[in-house]
């Protein structure tokens, strides 16, 4: 079924989903939102399961024509939503008609907003995913960002009995300043004051920061005297800090499979949403935590998750 | 530092759902044989909790859910896996062949690579399809192999000005390594030919048409041959 068209797409506007697993070991990224507690809520907000495909909005967002009955629902960045020009508030459900215009402007806090359908984006599944990996010119809407003209579809899936909202106090903020925890590793042995340096400095958010890595700028981080900054090549994890050749740190993301630079340390998972919201120039720091607290944190997030699905599904 | 595999395994922290298994130093086939051994084993009896093996020259990564195992269960299967390995039957590598028209408009630097090597590009076809390529890792692209094997003769640096669209299928050269793109891309690879097999299909069944630990051993077609087997291969578009 045709829901959606779009009138203009937004400089960067994909179709995401939780991922594609299982082909990294042939060079196909992981992929997926980049804000995974956005994704998650937006679903749950149209009562989709949770991992079903949306559209991940960079910075300024589309305008799309109505074409069919269903409920949307618009998380992460602060970019306020209009249907027919009239405000409507993110993180809760809302009802659209045929024929309503719905317009996402700029980001006003955060970088990536998601909006969901009832049903999900119905686009093909390639590889056991919809998400949209433009390097590799594959799923989502033809292995591309949006355009003008595209008609989006989406799945079968009942509209909601009543509108679901996410409660304030649940809803994150973003801000200017942010404290990433992260585990050293996996070549904290390559270094040895460089570790001590990435804990106590400042970097800032580049302009060069998007879904295959966040490239920081601040105090240089050194690799242990005559140990070189490249080692044999390897598999990469979202969230590594990798140290290349100019000893700037690059957060790594889910559109690189491997590379051939030491990582310092990895940003926990609890913590990569924050970095998938963060515009150049916020200031990062970096806090070390233990495996346990990381492992405490993650299940931690499963459960208020859980907490979250069952208030919103309701009674 | 000395090649060759490691005494004791060494693990390596990949944040808090990666654990990295070291099995030696160096760009060897002896190391990178005991990762394709290790991966086939995992694979063929995945340890609750673990997503996804990923394979590379001398290393593997397991990605957990920490929300189901434990790091240290992990270390414990990995390592109990690797102590048994010696009584599991790991099949051969497959070898897999890739027909290649060198030269011409399929392989613009050839006569470069013949030159700098004092050779003719007779030869350059000769020797790099008469090679048995051991693929170490694939990644950087989809399906893009870091192949090990190339002859001395036909060591030849990179293009000073990377090209900003390298066709898909594309084979080349840079400095001791030969590779083929399954995907355009940009790159600074010196070009000696093309193959018209759709090596990456997103699609298929199978997506790719060979995985790290294989051996790749390239043929040397004519045009006419390349446009039949093109024909043949157009089904598996991109989407």
């Amino acid at each position: 079924m045709d829901t959606f068209l779009i009138l203009t797409p937004g400089p960067y506007t994909t179709i995401q989903d939780k991922g594609r697993f299982g082909y990294q070991h042939i060079g196909v990224p992981l992929s997926g939102a980049l804000d995974q507690f956005a994704l998650r809520i937006a679903n749950l907000l149209t009562g989709n399961p949770e991992d079903s495909a949306v559209l991940e909005i960079t910075v300024l967002g589309p305008q799309l024509a109505v074409l069919q009955e269903a409920d949307i629902a618009l998380t992460g960045a602060e970019m306020q939503l209009k249907i027919n020009d009239k405000p409507a508030a993110s993180w809760q459900t809302i009802r659209v008609e045929p024929g309503d215009r719905i317009s996402i402007q700029q980001i006003k806090t955060g970088c990536r907003g998601y909006l969901s359908v009832s049903g999900g984006f119905d686009t093909p599944v390639i590889m056991g995913s919809r998400s949209t990996y433009t390097g590799g010119k594959l799923g989502g809407q033809h292995g591309r960002p949006l355009k003008k003209g595209d008609i989006l579809g989406k799945g079968a899936g009942p509209l909601l009995k009543k509108p679901r909202q996410l409660a304030k106090s649940q809803i994150p903020r973003y801000t200017e300043e942010i404290t990433l925890r992260a585990l050293p590793g996996p070549q904290d042995d390559f270094f040895d004051e460089g570790l001590d340096f990435l804990f106590k400095s400042e970097y800032t958010v580049t302009g060069k920061a998007d879904r295959m890595g966040y490239r920081l700028q601040g105090a240089p981080i050194k690799t242990k005297e005559n140990q070189p900054a490249s080692i044999i090549s390897e598999p990469t994890m979202p969230g590594g800090i990798q140290i290349p050749a100019d000893q700037q740190p690059i957060i790594l993301l889910v559109e690189q499979t491997v590379g051939g630079y030491t990582k310092i340390a990895t940003v926990i998972s609890s913590d990569l949403a924050l970095v998938a919201q963060a515009t150049p120039g916020v200031k990062v720091r970096f806090e070390q935590v233990s495996l346990e607290t990381a492992h405490r944190l993650y299940n931690e997030d499963i459960n208020r998750m859980q907490t979250i699905a069952e208030q919103l599904s309701g009674p | 530092m000395k090649n060759g595999l490691f005494e004791k395994t060494l693990f390596r922290l990949a944040g808090d759902r990666g654990l990295l298994a070291e099995y030696g130093d160096g760009i060897d086939p002896v190391v990178n044989l005991k990762v394709r051994a290790m991966t086939i084993v995992i694979k063929n009896d995945m340890p609750d909790g673990v997503i996804e093996i990923i394979p590379s020259y001398r290393s593997l990564l397991a990605v957990y859910d920490p929300g189901v195992t434990t790091l240290s269960t992990l270390k414990a299967t990995l390592t109990t896996m690797e102590q048994r390995l010696s009584e599991v039957e790991i099949p051969p590598p497959r070898r897999v062949e890739i027909p290649v028209c060198y030269g011409g408009a399929y392989g613009p630097d050839i006569e470069y690579v013949a030159k700098s090597n004092h050779l003719t590009v007779e030869e350059v076809i000769k020797i790099h399809s008469a090679g048995d390529y051991l693929i170490y890792m694939v990644g950087f692209t989809p399906g893009f192999p870091f192949l090990g094997g190339l002859a001395q003769e036909l060591i030849t640096p990179r293009l000073e000005t990377p090209r900003t669209l390298v066709p898909e299928g594309s084979v080349g050269i840079a400095n001791a390594q030969t590779g083929v793109y399954p995907v355009a891309s940009p790159g600074g690879w010196q070009l000696i030919g093309q193959t018209p097999l759709k090596l990456f299909a997103p699609e298929r069944e199978a997506p790719l048409l060979y995985q790290a630990g294989d051996r790749i051993q390239f043929k040397s077609i004519s045009g006419d041959e390349y446009t039949r087997i093109s024909e043949k291969e157009g089904t598996w578009t991109h989407s």
